[in-house]
């Protein structure tokens, strides 16, 4: 049996879409934390091989990357420390439902109205279009991110520096007794400050009492 | 397409079959190789009983630990016990596929290699973190909590290292980095990206959990750390999980900063040829230098190495980045000219 290039492409694209679209339902439906973690793991790894198949090596690289090497490296940290009771089927239903087919529903409608209206006439149907054999995607995202969108690129980093020195200086507070070490103090200690040598005549030792244990 | 295919089943399968049992043949022999230079620094023999020399051993480890039971702790979570160690080592195995080992003689030459490493390098703390946790035991936690901060911390300063490996060489591309350093000792990326090689040697070192870098074993005050509950196959892919690590980070300090596969010298002569040996003997030095500080260096305390990857290494690296981009920019010979 012979199976075309394109048809083998696709049966990986489903492939890899089911798995992609079943980890995630995974996510929100197994009762364990850590497997619903692991399941956003395995979910962004799909996402990252249907990346590939579009040829975006490497945003689909920069994906694991990010997400899965750091950001839920921390998230698996925090389901662990903060262990989770496991919830039952019955808190599940009745809470959030609601508001969260609410939002499934303005999600869906929200992308609707951007497939139909807004990439329909840019878009080629049916075909991928493809680079010669030297095109590097890496350079052109490079490009693409230090030109045209430079000053957004900019302001995003700017954010982001600005988000970490403001969860450091949430996390810096003194406690009263805290006996934390300052590294530098320890290095520029002086020993003639902490020590006195002292020079004294030598004693005779004191006689043991009979009684004592030797 | 049956072309193709004969070509993905056949050249592809042979090319990781021959990384595959290369890196496992290597690492067996590097705990060898590890005790004889440890035991040598420390003055003793060293394994000198199974073979002539002792050189039979790993085979003797290697056959003790797999015919071991495999004993899983009460209410361990069975599943993710058994996976954490396939984990680690497909990770550490994923990396070499795109490792240049000479020039044309790589399994996949990816222009996003360095990337690519990076995250696969990165994913290793999984198992670590599935292994601590699955095993209900709390020093394999304490253990994994420890190796997970010290991986993620020191995965920035190695990342900022390649970044300024990658502003120099102007690729992502593994090859085309060692071959911008073509040329002789002088045109290594070693010497104008010095503090950046020294760190990401260092980074890689803790990295990979090694002394002494390795209070996520601690076996004075968590036993084992993470792998504490895990006995003989699953013990031995974590072995083999770490010692794979070793030797890619090795390699690739070798390839980005020494120059892979180039020869020191210049001229015509037959030392100055590139060659494959020339990137072996490569690693081959920095894999002694992980035993050499193990033998030599007592371990750190755990908020001295916080401290050293994120006061120390981090500012560091930012610091030459900048430093190397000035140096491209205005053209600094023998490298940018």
């Amino acid at each position: 049996m012979i199976i075309s290039p394109e048809l083998f492409q696709q049966f990986i694209f489903y492939l890899f879409a089911t798995f992609t679209v079943g980890s995630a339902m995974a996510v929100v439906t197994v009762k364990n934390t850590i497997y619903s973690a692991l399941f956003l793991v395995l979910c962004f790894f799909n996402t990252a091989v249907l990346w590939l198949l579009i040829e975006a090596e490497f945003l689909a690289i920069t994906l694991v990357l990010v997400y899965v090497g750091a950001v839920m490296v921390l998230f698996l940290f925090v389901v662990m420390m903060l262990d989770v009771k496991q919830a039952k089927a019955s808190q599940l239903k009745q809470s959030y439902t609601k508001a969260a087919l609410l939002i499934a529903a303005a999600m869906l409608v929200e992308l609707m109205v951007l497939f139909a209206y807004k990439l329909s006439g840019q878009l080629p149907t049916n075909e991928l279009i493809r680079q010669e054999q030297g095109y590097s995607n890496v350079s052109e995202v490079g490009m693409a991110l230090f030109t045209t969108y430079v000053y957004p690129f900019e302001i995003a980093a700017v954010i982001l520096l600005v988000a970490i020195v403001a969860a450091i200086m949430l996390t810096m507070r003194k406690r009263q007794g805290n006996k934390q070490m300052d590294a530098a103090k320890q290095i520029n200690i002086n020993p003639a400050e902490r020590i006195r040598v002292v020079s004294m005549k030598a004693e005779k030792p004191e006689k043991r009492h009979s009684g004592e244990e030797s | 397409m049956r072309e193709l295919l004969e070509f993905l089943i056949l050249d592809n399968l042979i090319y990781i079959l021959m990384i595959v049992l290369g890196v496992i043949l290597t690492v067996a022999y590097l705990t060898y190789f590890e005790r004889k230079v440890i035991a040598f620094m420390h003055v003793r023999m060293g394994p000198n009983r199974v073979g002539p020399r002792g050189l039979l051993q790993p085979f003797a480890d290697v056959l003790k630990l797999l015919t071991k039971e495999i004993i899983f702790p009460q209410n361990a979570n069975k599943f993710l016990f058994l996976i954490a160690p396939i984990i680690t080592l497909a990770t550490a195995f994923a990396a070499w596929a795109v490792v240049p080992f000479a020039e044309g003689m790589v399994l996949a030459d990816i222009n996003a290699g360095l990337v690519y490493v990076l995250a696969m390098t990165s994913l290793g703390v999984y198992g670590v973190i599935i292994a601590g946790w699955a095993s209900n035991s709390k020093y394999a936690l304490l253990g994994a909590l420890r190796s997970a901060a010290q991986i993620v911390s020191y995965e920035i300063a190695m990342g900022f290292a390649l970044v300024g490996v990658l502003v120099a060489a102007g690729t992502l591309n593994l090859s085309d980095i060692v071959r911008a350093q073509e040329g002789g000792i002088v045109h290594w990326y070693i010497w104008p990206l010095l503090p950046l090689f020294m760190i990401y040697y260092i980074s890689g070192v803790a990295e990979t959990n090694r002394a002494p870098f390795d209070v996520a074993e601690g076996e004075s005050e968590i036993v084992a750390g993470f792998h504490v509950e895990y006995s003989g196959a699953a013990f031995a892919l974590f072995f083999l999980g770490e010692y794979a690590n070793m030797i890619i980070i090795s390699a690739l300090t070798a390839l980005m900063f020494l120059g892979g596969w180039y020869s020191p010298f210049t001229g015509d002569s037959w030392l100055a040829q590139p060659s494959i040996f020339w990137f072996l003997a490569k690693t081959s030095f920095f894999l002694y230098a992980y035993f050499w500080l193990r033998a030599s260096l007592p371990r750190y305390r755990y908020d001295q190495i916080m401290r050293l990857g994120w006061k120390v290494f981090i500012p560091i690296t930012i610091v030459w980045i900048m430093v190397v981009a000035v140096m491209k920019v205005y053209h600094v010979g023998p490298w940018w000219n």
